[in-house]
């Protein structure tokens, strides 16, 4: 899957950095916890979440992370969003919730890390 | 002990959670112009970013001095906030003292100090309640 999948999967909006999106991504995961994404998730490029704050890019900066979803069409500030444009990282934005996104990313192939 | 080849020393602005993060950005950045694996990378950008979560959060800030061995990264985060009464019960996953406000925004779960035992090679904390904290952590690169 590329990023650009993401988008017609989950009718997303793309907020930043529009020129990533063929950037492929093997696994994802969805978590509004940072503290457990720095604790579990390993090679997981793509973060969706519900939280908005500059941490949540920070993150996925720290995790290599290429792109975060925002559900609940959670609005992210101008500062995260120059953060991630600073560092390549597309944000989108969908209406759904995070349950029913994860479920339509992980039926259609996009797993999370089986480690 | 062999003096260290390179030395990074940053002050961490306690008073705006949403700007905490940015020395461990920078570590990141000059680390991967060192031209080290991703992998020692991403495990001490993660242990650093944690501890600094954590000294905005109980301590109001500090410093971060990351020192590059020839086979080892040591990461230094020495605050003067209120210490910490009992270490064991600290490095408990799930055990925390923060507040709902620092909960609210990701953080705060108890997984702080386990994380960055988790990703360093060897962990050292010095703590008197009252006085401050220190952190010493050691990241092996060979």
């Amino acid at each position: 899957m590329i990023i650009e999948d993401l988008k017609k999967y989950l009718d997303a909006e793309i907020l930043c950095c529009e020129e990533n999106l063929k950037r492929p991504i093997y696994s994802a995961c969805g978590c509004d916890l940072m503290s457990d994404v720095l604790a579990y998730v390993k090679d997981q490029g793509v973060l969706l979440t519900g939280l908005v704050n500059p941490q949540v890019v920070r993150t996925a900066m720290m995790m290599d992370m290429v792109c975060i979803v925002f559900v609940r069409s959670k609005a992210p500030t101008d500062e995260m969003l120059k953060l991630a444009k600073d560092n390549g990282i597309v944000i989108m934005r969908t209406s759904m919730r995070l349950y029913e996104a994860c479920g339509i990313l992980y039926s259609n192939g996009l797993t999370g890390n089986k480690n | 002990m062999s003096e260290p080849t390179l030395v990074y020393h940053y002050d961490i602005d306690g008073d705006d959670f949403s700007s905490a993060g940015q020395a461990s950005v920078s570590i990141k950045t000059n680390l991967r112009q060192l031209g080290l694996s991703p992998e020692i990378i991403r495990r001490v950008s993660i242990a650093m970013y944690e501890g600094e979560i954590n000294m905005v959060i109980h301590a109001k800030g500090g410093t971060a001095d990351v020192k590059i061995f020839e086979d080892y990264i040591e990461i230094i985060l020495a605050d003067k906030g209120p210490g910490i009464k009992d270490i064991d019960q600290a490095m408990q996953e799930g055990f925390s003292t923060a507040s709902d406000l620092t909960r609210s925004l990701g953080f705060g779960a108890g997984m702080g100090l386990p994380n960055m035992k988790r990703y360093s090679d060897d962990m050292k904390i010095e703590s008197v309640v009252g006085v401050g904290t220190t952190v010493t952590m050691r990241i092996n690169i060979a």
